[in-house]
């Protein structure tokens, strides 16, 4: 871990120092991760262990006390507001799946691809034949081309994942942040799922927030073991599970 | 299709300028003695309906399409309003009580010499006309800029806008802030130059009142089926989302609601010459709540819904408070209840099922949050 928060010249994401306190309750504390240009990262933990507070720090939600967010080479994320952040490239899946469930499959991603997101814009705007062809091809990858006339409260839970997953594609982020994107869904659709976000790797980086181990495992990369808010453990998954105070936050209370 | 996007908006012009054409012609081309004979106050009364109604158009367009409940729209009619009783009141030149030919009544008897700085230009038509939209359009810009950007929303949103139209009220009875105190503006004579009082000027109105309430309608489904209506109505059901994918809720609201301002101060300026009065009382709370229970009764988040629900309702009260006066408030909270309770989508929520039996989609999904906001 020491070697990489040396190499700051070759990291999309830094976190440095960060600590977040809510009512006395130190939801980060002094938390450092390194992600680099095209890596997935896999972060598990106990519940309360900060991982979706590291969340909200890097899409701006929440301020961090202290501690340095950086993205690319020069960005400091604490300055930024939400659609700011989103505008820089850095798109977010929440837990629970949220799609815009009056519109349709189509309009959802039609909504989130990247673009002009100011009012003049959009009040004149008219569906492009570019807009079309990107559409139609992100929802083959998210595999709901069937169903891109349906509403997205109609969908499944397994498929407003999918449909989330394809809005965040549709924002063409550099990063991808995706928390717990198989929780509730069946055996076959999580190996679908694992499936997707390594064919998005291969573009993007992807922080997956995730308690589900054997999905972990299926992702084969590096993980993150967080424990009241700061980093307890890194490295592959049989490198972490043999670490003997990661048995211990997991099994020894 | 969704019902705001439907042909219930082609019908309801036809049957908006069909009936004023109707009304007008029955009014001007018959004998009063024949019994097809429409008579001016009938004309006049649903001119008022139609001014009605691009009130509630206005409070459907920020409540059904952004989530914000407000319960002071009718601040921005009352505003519009007042624009038009000045340039009314100017209109009537030396022919007051006092026969000043630039001091309305109220001046001369307040013992004002000169006119106030904001009542010069109301002399003007045109200038008056553009300030009963740009009043209520900047009021409501700057309010909108501070609540949205500081992210007020829901309950306490609707709590402000019913104070800023408390303040305004207030701020109206006063005698010194030169609008005719708790008298409001009145004895209006002329209009262009036309006398108000004659049956072609009240038909005049009417029309031109149906004419405009189309062109609002036309203006709203434009902005709801736009990509902007979509972001809107994403803000409208799931505002942290659309923060994430990079939009600026505020930036979205705050046009809205600007636009639906301007669309009351309309509703205003062409409520005041057909019924003959403004004065504070149209800031009274209670009317902006009202202007949300005919959006209800239509059903919220349907454009068309808004006008028949302020249509319907005010003729159940015109026929109500005649028979009945005092027991009006029950019956309209009670079908605010009702409403709520057994169609929560409203009249046109009647129409959508129908609809949907013959296999289309449904709504979008209004409603709940609607009750739960009103109830909540």
């Amino acid at each position: 871990m020491s070697e990489a928060i040396g190499a700051v010249g070759n990291t999309l994401l830094y976190l440095d120092g960060v600590s977040v306190t809510f009512d006395g309750f130190r939801a980060l504390n002094n938390l450092a991760l390194v992600l680099a240009p095209g890596e997935m990262r896999a972060v598990i933990g106990p519940n309360g262990a900060g991982k979706t507070t590291m969340m909200d720090v890097i899409t701006g939600k929440t301020r961090p006390d202290t501690g340095r967010v950086v993205f690319g080479a020069d960005t400091d994320l604490t300055k930024l507001d939400e659609p700011a952040i989103a505008d820089l490239g850095i798109g977010r899946k929440f837990q629970k799946p949220t799609v815009f469930e009056p519109h349709t499959v189509w309009d959802n991603l039609l909504l989130a691809l990247a673009g002009d997101r100011r009012p003049r814009f959009t009040l004149w705007a008219r569906e492009t034949d570019e807009e079309r062809e990107k559409i139609t091809e992100i929802l083959r990858v998210i595999r709901l081309t069937e169903h891109k006339d349906r509403l997205g409260g109609d969908l499944s839970h397994g498929q407003k994942q999918w449909l989330e997953i394809g809005m965040l594609l549709a924002q063409e982020p550099q990063l991808l942040l995706v928390d717990e994107p198989v929780a509730g869904m069946t055996d076959a659709e999580t190996e679908q799922t694992a499936e997707l976000l390594r064919e998005i790797n291969q573009t993007r980086s992807v922080v997956v927030v995730e308690h589900d181990m054997a999905f972990v495992r299926a992702l084969g990369v590096k993980v993150t073991v967080l424990h009241e808010g700061s980093v307890l453990s890194e490295g592959t998954i049989d490198h972490v599970s043999e670490d003997p105070r990661v048995i211990e936050v997991y099994l020894g209370r | 299709m969704k019902v705001y996007a439907g042909r219930s908006g082609w019908i309801a012009l036809a049957a908006i300028l069909g009936f004023a054409a109707l009304l007008g012609v029955l009014n001007l081309a018959t004998a009063p003695t024949s019994s097809v004979h429409v008579p001016t106050y009938i004309v006049s009364l649903f001119g008022k309906y139609l001014t009605f109604a691009m009130l509630a158009l206005a409070v459907d367009l920020v409540w059904g399409f952004a989530g914000i409940l407000s319960l002071g729209h009718a601040a921005f009619f009352a505003l519009g309003g007042y624009a038009m009783g000045m340039y009314l009141m100017r209109q009537i030149g030396a022919r007051g009580v006092y026969a000043n030919p630039t001091l309305p009544d109220f001046m001369v008897f307040l013992n004002w010499k000169e006119l106030p700085w904001y009542w010069e230009g109301f002399n003007v038509f045109p200038f008056a006309m553009l300030m009963a939209m740009v009043v209520p359009g900047v009021l409501a810009f700057v309010f909108g800029y501070f609540t949205f950007r500081s992210r007020v929303s829901g309950v306490y949103l609707s709590i402000i806008t019913q104070a800023l139209t408390y303040a305004l009220l207030l701020a109206f009875f006063r005698n010194d802030m030169g609008f005719g105190g708790n008298n409001g503006l009145t004895d209006f004579k002329d209009i262009l130059g036309i006398p108000l009082q004659l049956d072609g000027t009240r038909v005049g109105l009417l029309i031109i009142t149906a004419i405009c309430l189309c062109i609002q309608l036309l203006v709203c489904r434009f902005i709801v089926l736009s990509r902007f209506g979509k972001v809107l109505i994403a803000v409208r059901d799931t505002e942290t989302r659309t923060r994430f994918i990079g939009y600026r809720p505020e930036q979205y609201k705050l046009f809205v609601w600007t636009v639906s301002a301007i669309m009351a101060g309309v509703g205003g300026a062409l409520y005041v010459p057909q019924v003959g009065i403004i004065n504070p009382g149209e800031f009274a709370p209670a009317n902006s709540i009202e202007a949300v229970i005919w959006v209800a009764v239509g059903g919220r988040g349907t454009l068309v819904g808004a006008i028949l629900g302020a249509v319907l309702v005010n003729v159940g009260k015109t026929v109500f408070t005649g028979v009945l006066p005092e027991l009006w408030l029950f019956a309209l909270g009670g079908l605010f209840i009702f409403v709520t309770l057994f169609m929560p989508q409203g009249i046109m929520g009647l129409f959508a099922k129908r609809v949907r039996r013959r296999g289309e989609p449904e709504l979008p999904a209004a409603e709940e949050s609607a009750a739960r906001e009103i109830t909540g």
